[in-house]
Order: structure tokens, then sequence, then C-alpha cells
């Protein structure tokens, strides 16, 4: 059928299933937005920052295991899509980028917005294409959607020059395409399978380690019948959390900078560790020479560059989550040795009686802790329930305090570390589960980074709950000064004050509570929670709290440093150098 | 520890700019890279000489093999690879030193390429290995400017070709 390049863009959007894509037009996307307006049956949301339509994009693909498309027109608007790109490719989402370009003949003048986007992006990127011929375009975009999928997920981009998007083609979608450069493993290895059944088998204290590849693969279900049957303890990374059910008895939390003490000991005391999906992060690992000293290491992962990249691999196995652990969990069911791990299984529960996450529940303020238990405690139970987070302190009580039992329902920005990823990437979960309720728990600090996109939420009808955990500064940044700056705190103070979040949230037209005090904090958040519109609550906390336990960078894991009660060292939120280096933020 | 790599890559543009961002980001050291069409008019060959005293080789292949341009990477293994460079050497030859120049430039097959009145610039083609040995004999006679190509190499005559690249269809 005969199109313009942008038709043939939307239909091939409609043939790979999309329905919901975000962005913002400019002058070198105009033709795409023209043809939208002609129609098509994938819905546009339109954001207010190109880098909160990357992150809709991404809690999109997060949300629903699809894969998140975004748009933007050229320089600016392609620019500021990079964060969304870099946060896609730390953590392996699935993303499409289309971006327009200034004509084919301009490009290389510097002309009006021209910028090289592929150019910026190699580092960032799967692969990237620069459509020269309207013709390659339903190719492009079919491979495109098959790399962002396929192997290890991530981002890729499709930079299309205006005068493509205008030029005619003779439109079909492809069947099939070749890619001779890109082979993903499809299966593992069966003898590397049968080596980690045996393995695993002999092992006393095993610990499945993992991480979010699981949710990327789809391999939750295979994940819980494998550590049920072999009666495995798991602990789930920050972007794992939700891939195995948290009130499970066999979960044994989150490893890692502010994992439990508990979580940290399972793993790093373990005798064998099978990674599934994860990377040896530096924020799971501490001090990679100290990592799991006594562990022979199972390494699962799709991605062969991951194996021993970090730490070494004993028994690697390159291939697709889902088929691996299925095959693993056959080869230890043939194996029907009785499982060893009961007297290990309990040291962990023992360890988690002695060690709970603790803070001190004192003074007049409310405490951040408190807000995310009664979130948890307002919503524990429900099945709809979807959390995002910023960057910070509030994110690593989240990870703490809340308990995820369903795949996709906690997504965080963890390889970036990105502030403002929260509020986007909820209205990105919104848009792919509008039957959910999401809510985004963020800082003050990463809320003003992308509170426009409030306006997104209310017009777009993609109501989302946004919580403040407003401490009135950069926490995470006034803990590190705090703690190995010998408290020389610089440029770290927000004011809680400023602006009134509930007032801008009201300009939103959104709804907006302020809690002062902890009388009023449960039932603001109830209020929110069941008004089904977008509403905004801005808890303000006490400032001091710091988020133990913690990790040192380059410590060693076992050597986490941990909250201490009234008798220990006081440097935990030391109230009364706090007050005196610096005044706190006017209530 | 030293290692060549045979690269094909699909003759796409940006693919050499793809790998050598993905060297410099993940900290791999190249020493050289010469790239040039093969018998393939849709693929081109890359040879890398790498250092890999600080990461494995493994894993710059592993991360070489990601890359969706990349069709294959194969070690070219020393005794089983024949590997050549050309360089080009321009040294300082008053007439009085010319002969002497000229005659070790014979032990090296080194061909004489141009002649002035004060120079002579030396082409070899040879085992990179005997081009640093002509370069560091000449340099005492005044080496005034030097270009190497960087090594480029194949298997063996009695190794059988590699498979073509296979073709990753989706259904
Ligand atoms: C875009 C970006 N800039 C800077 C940082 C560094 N950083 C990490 S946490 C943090 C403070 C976040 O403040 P806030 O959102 O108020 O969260 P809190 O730690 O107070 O809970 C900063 C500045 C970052 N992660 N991302
Ligand atoms: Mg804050």
């Amino acid at each position: 059928m005969k199109m313009n390049g942008a038709d043939a863009i939307l239909r091939c959007l409609e043939a790979e299933g999309v329905d919901v894509m975000f962005g913002l037009p400019g002058g070198a996307i105009l033709p795409l937005y023209d043809a939208m307006a002609r129609g098509t049956t994938v819905r546009h949301v339109l954001a207010r920052h190109e880098q909160g339509a990357g992150h809709m994009a991404e809690g999109y693909a997060r949300a629903s295991g699809r894969v998140g498309v975004a748009v933007a027109t050229s320089g600016p608007g392609a620019t500021n899509l990079v964060t969304p790109i870099a946060d896609a490719w730390m953590d392996s989402t699935p993303l499409v980028c289309i971006t327009g370009q200034v004509r084919s003949f301009l490009i290389g003048t510097d002309a009006f917005q021209e910028c090289d986007i592929t150019g910026i992006t190699i580092p960032i990127v799967k692969h990237s294409w620069l459509v020269q011929d309207v013709n390659e375009l339903p190719h492009v975009l079919k491979a495109a959607f098959h790399v962002a999928a396929t192997g290890r997920c991530g981002p890729v981009l499709v930079d299309v020059p205006r005068d493509v998007q205008e030029a005619e083609l003779d439109f079909s979608y492809p069947d099939s395409i070749s890619l001779p450069g890109w082979k993903p493993p499809r299966r593992g290895h069966a003898r590397q399978i049968a080596a980690a059944a045996t393995a695993v088998a002999a092992a006393e204290r095993p610990i499945l380690y993992v991480g979010g590849g699981t949710l990327n693969a789809h391999a939750t279900d295979e994940l819980l019948e494998l550590a049920e049957s072999a009666r495995l303890p798991v602990v789930t990374t920050l972007m794992a959390k939700s891939a195995f059910p948290e009130s499970h008895e066999l979960h044994a939390g989150w490893p890692g900078m502010h994992g439990p003490k508990w979580s940290n000991w399972a793993l790093n005391k373990a005798d064998l560790i099978v990674a599934v999906g994860a990377r040896f992060d530096d924020r799971v690992t501490g001090k990679v020479s100290a990592f799991a000293p006594g562990a022979t290491i199972v390494h699962l992962d799709i991605d062969a560059a991951e194996i021993s990249k970090i730490r070494h691999a004993d028994i690697p196995v390159v291939g697709p989550l889902k088929p691996v652990l299925t095959q693993l969990k056959k080869e230890l069911d043939e194996k029907k040795v009785e499982s060893r791990t009961e007297p290990w299984l309990r040291q962990i529960d023992e360890w988690r009686e002695q060690f709970p996450l603790r803070y001190r529940a004192d003074g007049e303020l409310l405490k951040p802790q408190k807000v995310l238990e009664t979130l948890q405690e307002l919503t524990a139970g429900r099945s709809d329930v979807i959390w995002t987070t910023g960057v910070g302190q509030h994110q690593m009580w989240a990870m703490q305090y809340l308990q995820c039992d369903r795949p996709r329902s906690f997504i965080s920005s963890g390889g970036l570390g990105t502030m403002g990823y929260g509020i986007p990437a909820a209205v990105g979960a919104k848009a792919a589960r509008p039957d959910a309720t999401v809510v985004c728990v963020d800082g003050d600090g990463c809320f003003q980074m992308t509170a426009q996109e409030l306006a997104t939420a209310v017009l777009e009808e993609l109501p989302i709950i946004v919580v403040i955990v407003n401490n009135g500064y950069l926490g995470m940044v006034r803990q590190w000064q705090d703690m190995f700056f010998n408290e020389r705190f610089s440029q770290i103070r927000l004011t809680q004050s400023l602006p009134d979040y509930a007032a801008l949230a009201r300009a939103y037209g959104a709804l907006g509570f302020l809690v002062e005090s902890e009388d009023e904090l449960e039932d603001a958040l109830a209020q929110a929670l069941a008004s089904g519109r977008t509403a905004v609550v801005d808890a303000r906390v006490d400032p001091r709290e710091h988020c133990f336990p913690m990790i040192p960078a380059g410590a060693a894991a076992l050597d986490l440093v941990e909250f201490e009660d009234e008798n220990g060292d006081p440097r935990p939120g030391r109230d009364e150098v706090a007050t005196r280096s610096l005044p706190l933020g006017t209530p | 520890m030293k290692h060549t790599l045979s690269v094909l890559v699909e003759n796409k543009p940006g693919a050499l700019t793809r790998i050598t961002s993905m060297f410099a980001r993940r900290g791999f050291n190249i020493e050289s890279l010469a790239v040039g069409p093969t018998e393939r008019h849709d693929v081109s060959r890359i040879t890398l000489r790498v250092d890999c005293e600080t990461m494995p080789l493994e894993q710059i292949e592993k991360q070489m093999h990601k890359l969706v341009n990349v069709l294959r990477v194969a070690e070219l293994t020393p005794g089983e690879s024949i590997e050549r460079e050309l360089a080009l050497m321009k040294v300082s030859a008053p007439p009085g030193k010319r002969a002497e120049l000229m005659a070790l430039g014979e032990v090296f097959n080194a061909r004489v390429a141009d002649l002035g009145p004060d120079a002579i610039v030396f082409e070899l083609c040879c085992a990179p290995e005997d081009v640093d040995s002509f370069e560091e004999l000449v340099r005492s006679h005044g080496l005034q400017e030097l270009v190497r190509t960087g090594r480029i190499g194949l298997g063996r005559a009695n190794k059988p070709k590699p498979n073509r690249p296979r073709q990753h269809v989706l259904a």
C-alpha cells in the first residue's frame, strides 16, 4: 500500500501491537504527528518534557513486560531523551525511541535543531538506526522491536530525517528480517545446567541471588517453582523486588548497600550462590574481593558478557532464564535427593529475628520509615498496587518497608539511579495497567525534577498517587556528607515548605494533602489512595533520619553499619550536630 | 598480554564507531586497528591488536559479540595465522650514508619507495615484528617520519575458512 514514511511508522507500531506511546512533538517529527492526527490505534500520551516521556515508556515497559515507545523531535527533544535511554540501558528496560532528524540533505551542516543523536547515544543503546531511505523503515522498525526485546533487553533508537517521514513508499510489514549479527542464545547448555543441579544438590547453604533479568525473562513462576521444590532461600535485588513473593517464607530480603543485615548475611555466608539474571553490581557486592568469600558461584544469565565480569563464575549457564530455570528444576527433581537446606533456612530466620530493621521512633517529628510502614499497612493484601520511586533515602526505605508479592509491582531506577524517575514512571505504569493503583514514593528533591508530569497524569486521565517523603533535603547526599565527609554539609538544603507541594498539586488539578504529624498521616494516605484521582501527599518527615543499615561504599558487605540505639554509637541521626551545623528546614 | 582479533562486521555506517566507542567506554586498550573490505561486499574485516592487561580477552570478545553489526570475532593465534603490516619510513640519508642504508634495507626486504637528496623513504610489508626490528635499526640513522597501517591477518592456508556467519532469521 502506498503511504508516506510517517504513516508507515504508525502502521509498524500497530503491527507490533503497541497500544501507547509517549512523546512530545517538534519540527523534525511533525510529519509523524500529522500522521497521528490522520488516525492510528496507538494512543499518544503527551508528556511535558521528553525526559518524562522516556521514563513513562520505561514505566510502561516495566509494568507490562512489553516494549515501551518514546517519541521526540530532533536536537533538544532528542537530547532530553538521553537520560531515560541511559537509565533503560543500565536497567535493561526494553525501549524503542523514535526521534525526528533534520532533512537528509541538511545533516552535517549544523542545521537548526540538528544533533547527532545516534552518535551521542552509541554507548547507551543496544543498537540504533539513522534511516536514510524510506523503503528501509519497515525493516528497521521490525528490527528495532526485535533487538530491544530479545537477548538482554534494552533501549534502541531510530532516528528518522523529516524528508524520510515525508517520502512515499509501498508499505508492507515484513514477517521476517535478517539480522546476521544478532544471535541471542536460545537455550542453556544442558551439561552446564546438569552441573549446576549437582552443585545445588550438594550445597548446605545455597541461596538464589535474583536480579532484574528474571522479570525481563518472564521467569518468575519458574523461579518460584525452583525455590519451593529445592527449598532454596531467595534474595532479590532492588531491580528484582517483586520477582519473588516477599511474604513467602523463602524470601530472604534484599542484599546490598541498604539491605537488611540478615539479607546481606544470608548472601555473604552462603556456600553456593545461584545468580539468576543478576550482575554482581557494586551496590550489592560491596568490596568485591570480600564478597561471599566461601561461595561457589553458579551464574545463570542471557548475557554471556556478564559471566565472570565481576566475580568468577564456577558454573556459568548462558541462556534464556525461563527454560534454564525449568531445566534446572527438572534436573534437581530427577536427582531425588532430600533437600538439606532446613538448618540453613532456620539460620537465616534466626538472623531475621536477631537483626530486624529498626529506627528510633522518638521525638515529635514524623519518621520517614513510618510513612512507608503506614503505606504498607494500608495496602497490605491488595493485589492492584504498583509502586514506583525516586532515588535517594526514600527509595531505600521503600525497598525495605514495602512488601511486594506480585511481579512488576515495584519499579525503580537501579543502575543509573535517576532522580525524577518516579512520577513519569508511575504515569507510564498506569498507562500499561489502567486497573492498577500506582503509587510513587518520591523524595522532595526528585519530585522537583519531574513534577511537571503531574499535568500529564491529570489531563491524560492516568491518575497516580505521589507520596513525598519530604525531609527538606537531598537526604541521601546529606547522609553521605554526615557520615563520610565529617558532617560538612554542602548544598543539600531544599526547605520543606518551598514549594508548597499540596498547593502545587492543586494548581495542577490534582488533590494535595499536607501531613505534618503522625496523627494526620494515615487519614491523608487513605484518602489519596481511595480518591481515584491524581493526588500528592506532602509528608513532612524528620530531616535528620538516616537510612540504615548501610554498607559504606567500598566496604565489605559483612561490615555493614547498623542503626544503633541510644546505648550505642550516636552517629546515626546525631541530633545536636545536625542542629548546630545547619538550620533545619522550616517546618 | 597482547592479542590480535579478527572481526567481521556488517558494512554499515557507524559499525566501526560502535566498536571503538565500546572499547573506549570499557577501558580496553587498542594498540592498532585496520579496516578494509573482504571477499563479501557487505562485510568488512577489522583487525585489532588489543592489550589485555586489565581486562580479560574473553570479556572483550563477549562485549564485541553483543554489537548488532558484529558478525564474528576470532582470535588470530600466533603460529596458526599469517600477520602482515605495511610501513613507510623516511630516513635521513646524506649521500655518504645512502649505500649503507640501502644494504640494511635489503636484509629486511625493504623497498626504496622514494629517494631524495638527503632522505630515503623505505616501504616494508612484512610481519609486524620485522617492522619493529627495522624501525629500531634505522632509528639511529635519523628516522624523520614513520607510518604503519596496523596489522592485518588471516588464518593459515591449511586452516579451513570458518563457516559463513550464521543467518539469524526471525519468524
Ligand atoms: C539526576 C540525579 N542527580 C543527582 C543525583 C545524586 N543524588 C542521589 S540521591 C540524591 C538526593 C535525593 O533527594 P530527595 O529526592 O529529596 O530524596 P531523599 O534522599 O531526601 O529521600 C541525590 C542528589 C542523582 N541520583 N540523580
Ligand atoms: Mg529529600
